[in-house]
């Protein structure tokens, strides 16, 4: 997991982009690199049998795509949509496109590697999600793992 | 020479080549005198040495070189035909196949040298007394090329005079006749270029135009201009040339041509124009039927013809199909499938913006006519550009069934039991996707008629049946369906061993057993993990079989039928919608949501009273006019949040799937649609009753419901 962080940071030359966004009271941050495009939420159909965090799937300039809500994967309370709430679409690197559910999208943040911190991989069960800690003047900033946010469920 | 950009075409060619060679010594192995067999395979061989000579792998060069050599001894009467020769051959060709699979992955050919095969091609060329010195292993190509051009040379010495054999048609003997009243002169001949020649098209095109420099005018040449062009012809063609001309001095101007062996040819008189027609024609049928034969005799000519006719060609030129190397060519263009999913995808986004501005034009207030009109024949062009891209994405399901007859026969020999294949309807085309997965199916589906069906000889001569047994392949197309059967006169499904093999592996209990019907106990065979063959043999009987054709074909969106009588036989029916990308559907609602259903399975739409339904077994179900059909409620399957909608009136839907039917209880339906599959991909696709979702006019997403699920 440290591996990994260290490797992303590397790869792009010590510092990278992401897109910070809310859930309930707390920051997340995405790397850029896997963002497609930022929607607001249009209609979502359901798709039975599926696990819940899985809110259905919409049309995404002709293509179906499903959406995930970010909430209840995190293991966090469902919300009602608001003005704020956005869709990111994902492009992992399977190339298959996937919609997460955030309560708003805030800014972008440039980071370098001495601001982000490890985490302590023991505490709970959510933090297999997060690669590390960012530090900046917005406050505490926890990196998704998108491979593993995204790539758990299609298991 | 860097070879790279044409591995690609390599590979293709060399597949097609090999799968050419398959059925041409299957085919010779029938009949062994039969000549044109002969000069077919002794021509793939030579065209495959010749490439793989050029891409620079050596080693698969030295094997078709020493193939080469066989079937040029076969052909000079040298080597008769035996059993351990064609079974040497099969060897050389998988042998072959290894080499193009190596090069296929690793862009290498290995360093697997087939020594032991090699020696056994060569053993056949001693045995036989023939001359075996260029046989050896690193015998230098040029050697290899002049034994070979020099017997090419002999055998057209005593053709030579192949243009008193060209046939004419109606017209063209109209034109040279008129021609001669003229008093202007014919002269016919034939033109032999050297077997060495490489760019035969090109001197073929020097000697036409050497011709025409002389003041000829080529009335009819033989093969067809086109197709000398594109050097589907042997090493020689015939013409006949209309003007102020003499043989003499054309023969003199073509003769400088380069690497051109001979000209032969002379004046043509009146009274050759009236027999040609006989002759031709009478050896036109046989060779018609020869090019396309594929497997077996009896019931091939009819469909062999049909084939050879449907390639565009006019049926005057069959006789060239006698020459042509490939049978029937047409004018075609190798594209990558990529491009023609591209070419679908953009026609599928073109139909989904279509269904929206046809909502759109409902919406609106007042009605204009006009945008109306348009929009209507906007949807009779999207309709016709959706079945032109299709029919480009169709291929007939010949390219997977050729190498059935080639597995049978090695089944065969394998299992000792003596059995044919006939295969009808492989000019039968599907979608490309489709004909790309059904191959599996079927070789499993043939592979367990082989095994399972067809009894050893004993048995069948004491039922009375002919000792070889026969396996049918029909292919043909059925409305929007396309129905593949595998039909074998073997033993038939043993229900009683089936149930209690069922019983055995725990599927059912005895109780079970005891009550299913025919059709039940048959349906056992496709649960995972049930075989029937008491004896595991490694040609079927892994256990892995039947639940996996199935699985197969249900993800096409196909469906699987089995027909079967116990002691005669069984019948394996296969149906696979014509295209998998748009289908028409009929779309419901069901609480607030929209799902799209195939037309193809829905039988009728029914209104019926909430007192209509009766329990049996616990289960609903409905009295349709004399039949009892189970009911499902979509809203209990589908967990549909909404509440159920109030009223003793309930529409249902009949499905169908092969004999059962259904009733699917929906509660509004909105009308039939032209829709455009897409994937739910992994992620969504946990429900099998969905098997896909669509776009609608609006924008909103629809999923689609796989009835067959629901059974």
């Amino acid at each position: 997991m440290e591996d990994n962080v260290l490797n992303e940071l590397t790869t792009s030359g010590d510092s990278v982009q992401y897109i910070v966004i809310r859930l309930g009271d707390e920051q997340y941050g995405i790397d850029i690199k896997y963002i497609d495009n930022i929607l607001r939420v249009p209609g979502i159909t359901r798709v039975p049998k599926v696990p819940s965090y899985i809110t259905g799937v919409i049309n995404l300039r002709g293509e179906v795509v499903p959406v995930m809500n970010l909430r209840l994967k995190m293991g966090l309370e469902d919300a009602e949509f608001t003005n704020t709430t956005r869709i990111i679409i994902l492009r992992t690197e399977q190339q298959s496109m996937i919609g997460v559910i955030v309560d708003e999208v805030k800014e972008v943040v440039t980071l370098t590697s001495d601001q982000v911190d490890d985490v302590n991989h023991d505490v709970n069960e959510e933090v297999r999600f997060i690669n590390g800690v960012g530090k900046c003047e917005g406050g505490l900033i926890s990196l998704l793992n998108i491979q593993s946010v995204v790539g758990d469920s299609a298991a | 020479m860097d070879v790279s950009q044409y591995l690609e075409i390599f590979l293709d060619e060399t597949d097609e080549n090999l799968q050419n060679l398959n059925t041409q010594i299957l085919t010779l192995e029938q009949e062994p005198e039969n000549g044109e067999c002969i000069q077919e395979i002794f021509r793939a061989a030579h065209t495959l040495k010749g490439m793989a000579g050029t891409m620079g792998f050596k080693r698969m060069q030295n094997l078709t070189h020493d193939m080469e050599n066989v079937f040029s001894e076969v052909r000079d009467g040298n080597i008769k035909v035996n059993s351990d020769m064609i079974d040497t051959l099969f060897h050389v060709l998988d042998a072959l196949e290894n080499y193009t699979t190596v090069i296929r992955e690793t862009g290498d050919e290995g360093t697997e040298d087939n020594a032991t095969i090699i020696k056994k091609l060569n053993d056949i060329l001693e045995n036989k007394g023939a001359p075996a010195a260029d046989g050896g292993d690193s015998a230098p190509q040029a050697g290899g090329e002049e034994a070979s051009g020099d017997k090419e040379e002999e055998k057209q010495a005593s053709s030579g005079e192949s243009w008193k054999d060209i046939k004419l048609d109606e017209s063209q003997r109209e034109v040279i006749a008129a021609s001669m009243k003229d008093g202007r002169k014919v002269v016919g001949l034939t033109v032999t270029i050297q077997s060495a020649c490489v760019l035969k098209a090109a001197r073929a095109f020097m000697a036409f135009k050497s011709i025409e420099d002389a003041g000829g005018e080529i009335a009819v040449s033989s093969p067809s201009s086109q197709d000398i062009e594109d050097e589907k012809f042997d090493f020689e063609f015939s013409l006949i040339v209309v003007g102020d001309v003499e043989f003499d001095e054309l023969k003199k101007g073509i003769m400088e041509i380069s690497e051109i062996e001979s000209v032969t040819g002379g004046v043509m008189t009146a009274d050759m124009l009236g027999t040609k027609e006989e002759t031709s024609e009478a050896e036109a049928a046989p060779a018609a039927a020869d090019g396309k034969l594929q497997t077996a005799q009896e019931n091939k000519p009819a469909p062999a013809a049909a084939g050879a006719a449907k390639g565009g060609q006019a049926p005057a030129k069959s006789g060239d199909a006698k020459k042509g190397g490939k049978t029937v060519v047409n004018h075609t263009v190798r594209v990558d499938i990529e491009k023609l999913d591209v070419l679908m995808n953009l026609v599928s986004e073109l139909i989904i913006a279509k269904n929206s501005l046809v909502s759109a034009s409902n919406v609106e207030g007042e009605q204009n006519s006009a945008v109306n009109e348009q929009v209507e024949y906007l949807e009779s062009v999207t309709t016709s550009l959706h079945e032109s891209v299709m029919k480009v994405r169709m291929v007939p399901i010949e390219s997977v069934v050729t190498r059935f007859p080639r597995m049978v026969r090695d089944l065969s020999k394998k299992l000792g039991k003596p059995m044919e294949l006939y295969m009808t309807g492989e000019e039968t085309e599907l979608d490309r996707t489709v004909v790309d997965e059904i191959g599996d199916p079927l070789m499993h589906l043939l592979r367990n008629s082989a095994d399972h069906g067809i009894e050893s000889a004993e048995v069948r001569k004491e039922r009375g049946k002919p000792e070889t047994g026969s396996i049918y392949l029909d292919a043909y197309q059925d409305g929007n369906n396309v129905v593949i059967e595998v039909r074998d006169d073997g033993n038939g499904i043993d229900t009683e061993a089936v149930k209690n093999k069922a019983i055995e592996r725990g599927v059912v209990t005895p109780e079970q057993a005891a009550v299913l019907s025919e059709k039940e106990a048959i349906a056992l065979l496709f649960e995972p993990g049930f075989s029937t063959a008491k004896v595991v043999s490694d040609v079927s009987g892994r256990g892995v079989g039947l639940d996996v054709v199935k699985s197969k074909i249900e993800a096409l969106s196909g469906e699987v039928e089995v027909k079967s009588r116990y002691g005669e036989g069984s019948t394996w029916i296969i149906r696979l919608p014509l295209t998998l990308a748009i289908i028409q559907a009929l779309m419901v609602i069901v609480g607030e949501e929209k799902y799209a259903i195939s037309l193809g399975s829905i039988v009728t739409i029914e209104d019926v009273q909430d007192s209509d339904i009766k329990l049996v077994q616990n289960k609903e179900v409905i009295n349709l006019r004399g039949s009892v059909i189970p009911i499902l409620r979509l809203r209990d399957i589908l967990e549909t949040p909404t509440p159920p909608k109030e009223g003793s009136n309930m529409v249902v839907i009949i499905v169908k799937k092969g004999d059962l039917q259904a009733g699917l209880v929906v509660d509004e339906l909105i009308g039939q649609q032209e829709i455009v599959i897409k994937s739910l991909g992994k992620l969504t696709n946990r429900a099998k009753m969905i098997s896909g979702a669509t776009i609608l006019g609006d924008g909103e997403v629809a999923l689609i419901l796989d009835t067959n699920a629901l059974f």
